[in-house]
């Protein structure tokens, strides 16, 4: 059962909940110059990713019912690619007009975040019950199934954690990190694509 | 580095007087455990964080007006390079004794304190005597967020003083490239900002590079080896030789009874114009890349 399509959608999975906490960690630096670094910052911001996870996990459980494929899982990452990009791009404008039109830093760090990562979350957690649906083949494995997912997406949103809150920021920009998580789950949706295409032809040439 | 300060005050305490501290105020904040001790007739505000407890702010409960640590005196050197400051702002209140002192001096000053810690208000307002009328005004409110309307309602100020790390963590946007043009946006055509700061650590090159960066060449005011270091920066001109002897003279009457040795605190500054202290390639500290506390050891 543990082919090669299958650890490539856990090695997804996992660089999925890698890049969501380390840009949820990256939030913080973002607001801040803007809206402080007191706990509300941090309040705003896991509202906004706890919030939009559990709407993408209804979205992407609902869109996994309908001809799922290699293909369509590889699309959510190129969409998640692009939604995560503006955060680098336009942060600085997007806080700037919150700023002049919201005093209280509570709301405008609230609002902030929900301009910024809502989004990009959404589509980011969609990814989980989607990679459940390709993984699930029988009913009898669907708990281990989803066990195994959710071990290694979390522990991707560990490692994602720690090493750009230790590591990365020491090395680079926060719009670089931004981009580069966009550039890596673009790829991986990329590589979904091609594995998925390049299967069928292998099936049609069969 | 309120450290060695804090290490040396517990030295003279241990070595002059065998009463022990005792807490007469503690009080949990949002941000931490805050600590009013007392020691003899040394009170302290004190934080009480996971590796150590550091003096925020202490005074002489019997002669108040005697500034304790080092470094309080040590930013009125500013008034070395400013004429009489008519707008005043405090970043990061303490106990309060900046902006005591300031107000005795000059009593007309409208002096604005932004402090984060509502607790931190509070203790300084009920245990160090921290004044406020209609000319001093204290505000509860991030630092950088203050400065970023300040400058919107196009507010200016003859000085601003940053006071806003506490040796243990620093804002890290309080250090950025970024935050420094926004101060500079506040500062009146004479205007200068002191910043409290650091002596040491790795940080103190990456400080100086952004100072610098925004600034040109500042002044590094310093008296005792390894301890805090005041930055003046934002002035247009080094007063001359003669300018600065006649402020000495004219301002050290007024600070003595503080503490202040204005004549030795002169001594002790350096402009980075004849000794820039740090590799030209150092990395200038932006709000893209900042991780103050990491390069803090």
């Amino acid at each position: 059962m543990f082919n090669k399509t299958n650890a490539l959608i856990y090695f997804l999975a996992f660089s999925s909940g890698f890049s969501i906490m380390g840009i949820e960690l990256l939030g913080g630096r973002i607001l801040a110059p803007f809206f402080g670094s007191s706990v509300h910052i941090w309040g705003s911001i896991i509202t906004v990713f706890m919030l939009s996870l559990s709407f993408g996990y209804l979205l992407g459980g609902k869109m996994s019912i309908r001809q799922p494929s290699l293909t369509k899982y590889g699309l959510i990452f190129l969409l998640a690619s692009i939604m995560v990009l503006p955060i680098a791009l336009f942060a600085q404008p997007i806080m700037e007009f919150i700023f002049s039109h919201i005093e209280d830093s509570r709301y405008g760090s609230l609002l902030a975040s929900t301009a910024l990562f809502f989004i990009p979350t959404i589509i980011l957690g969609m990814i989980s019950p989607y990679s459940v649906r390709l993984l699930v083949t029988d009913r009898e494995r669907s708990g281990q199934v989803a066990g195994g997912l959710y071990f290694v997406s979390t522990l991707g949103s560990a490692l994602g954690t720690i090493i750009t809150s230790f590591y990365m920021v020491l090395a680079f920009d926060v719009n670089s990190i931004i981009i580069g998580f966009a550039t890596l789950i673009g790829s991986l949706g990329l590589l979904a694509i091609a594995v998925d295409s390049l299967a069928k032809k292998e099936v049609a040439y069969a | 580095m309120r450290k060695l300060a804090a290490l040396y005050l517990a030295a003279t305490a241990l070595l002059t007087t065998q009463v022990n501290a005792e807490v007469i105020h503690s009080e949990r904040s949002l941000y931490r455990n805050i600590l009013v001790e007392e020691n003899g007739d040394l009170r302290c505000l004190k934080f009480d964080e996971k590796t150590r407890m550091s003096s925020q702010s202490c005074m002489y409960i019997s002669k108040p007006k005697q500034l304790v640590f080092n470094y309080t005196k040590l930013t009125f050197a500013s008034l070395l390079m400013i004429e009489d400051p008519k707008n005043v702002l405090i970043i990061g209140l303490g106990g309060g004794t900046l902006s005591n002192v300031i107000h005795e001096l000059y009593p007309d000053a409208i002096i604005e304190n932004a402090e984060i810690d509502p607790a931190v208000i509070k203790v300084a307002r009920d245990y160090f005597a921290f004044v406020e009328n209609d000319k001093v005004t204290s505000k509860v409110q991030d630092g950088r967020i203050f400065i970023k309307r300040a400058a919107i309602k196009k507010q200016q100020y003859d000085w601003v003083i940053l006071d806003a790390f506490n040796g243990d963590y620093i804002p890290e946007h309080l250090i950025t490239k970024e935050f420094f043009e926004e101060i500079k946006s506040v500062l009146s055509p004479n205007g200068i900002v002191a910043a409290n700061t650091f002596s040491s650590s790795k940080l103190y090159q990456h400080e100086s590079a952004t100072y610098h960066a925004v600034f040109g060449d500042f002044i590094n005011v310093s008296t005792a080896k390894n301890s805090n270091r005041i930055i003046l920066a934002g002035y247009e001109h080094m007063p001359t030789e003669q300018q600065l002897a006649s402020r000495i003279a004219k301002l050290s009457p007024l600070l003595s009874p503080y503490g202040i040795d204005l004549h030795a605190i002169s001594k002790g500054m350096a402009s980075t114009k004849d000794n820039q202290d740090w590799p030209a390639d150092t990395k200038v500290l932006t709000d893209q890349y900042s991780p103050a506390n990491l390069l803090n050891f």
